[in-house]
């Protein structure tokens, strides 16, 4: 992927280290955060937007596509980079190896659970009956 | 280094107490009218008011500051005065966005 004759350093690492993919984690949390920057500007509008936060109100938006897709690509982006957030943090300050598997395994389980529960409860709203 | 210390604990705080929350809100909208109450009454608490301030200042601060970091990543920005310029901007101008969503929120709405 490199071909060592960029002329920034991002470039020059880009497809290298030991697995060839060091820089992927990396470059996976900056693009989960531009479609953040999105997604989240659409979600403080809507919610400013909407004629009113009651139930109905919601359950009426979160039917529509205009509001349902943009609602679960945002839970699901933001479990994406909470996730790759948390990781880094964890590697940066937890410094004994077993602990920092311990605890990564920990939050990844929490982040895929309650990730889970979020698109359950979308897809239920979107594709459900009667209120 | 303040706004990088920043950007890391409203970053823990948004994946624990905002994806927490997120959650809790579309698992109320979807169990029915009494678990969406039981959210509402939760949320409009003093405490949950407080809460839900703090979320919101933390996403646009997070946000603000990823965007600086964003433009750092392409090398930009680091002679010392423009830095520092730029991560004040990021501190006034979260308390500016929080201030003015809640006053959009509160008054646009009537509530």
């Amino acid at each position: 992927m490199s071909t060592g004759e960029s002329a920034t350093p991002l470039g020059r690492v880009r497809g290298l280290g030991a697995a060839r993919e060091g820089g992927q984690h990396w470059v996976a949390e900056r693009v989960t955060s531009a479609a953040l920057l999105l997604l989240g500007a659409w979600f403080i509008a809507s919610l400013l937007l909407l004629p009113s936060l009651d139930r109905g109100t919601l359950i009426e938006w979160l039917r529509s596509p205009a509001g349902a897709i943009p609602m679960g690509l945002f839970v699901f982006t933001s479990f994406v980079h909470g996730l790759d957030g948390m990781k880094v943090v964890v590697d940066d300050y937890v410094h004994d190896e077993g602990n920092r598997f311990a605890l990564n395994t920990l939050l990844l389980f929490a982040a895929v659970g309650a990730g889970a529960l979020a698109l359950f409860a979308l897809a239920r709203i979107a594709f459900g009956g009667q209120a | 280094m303040l706004v990088s210390i920043l950007h890391r604990i409203t970053g823990g705080a948004l994946t624990v107490a905002g994806l927490g929350l997120l959650t809790w809100w579309l698992a109320a909208i979807a169990g029915g009218d009494q678990a969406y109450a039981d959210f509402t009454s939760a949320a409009t608490h003093p405490v949950g008011l407080v809460v839900l301030a703090g979320l919101s200042w933390a996403f646009f601060q997070h946000t603000l500051s990823g965007v600086r970091h964003l433009v750092m990543d392409t090398g930009a920005g680091f002679e010392i005065g423009r830095n520092k310029r730029g991560a004040i901007a990021t501190v006034i101008g979260a308390l500016l966005l929080t201030a003015a969503f809640w006053a959009l929120l509160l008054l646009g709405r009537g509530a």
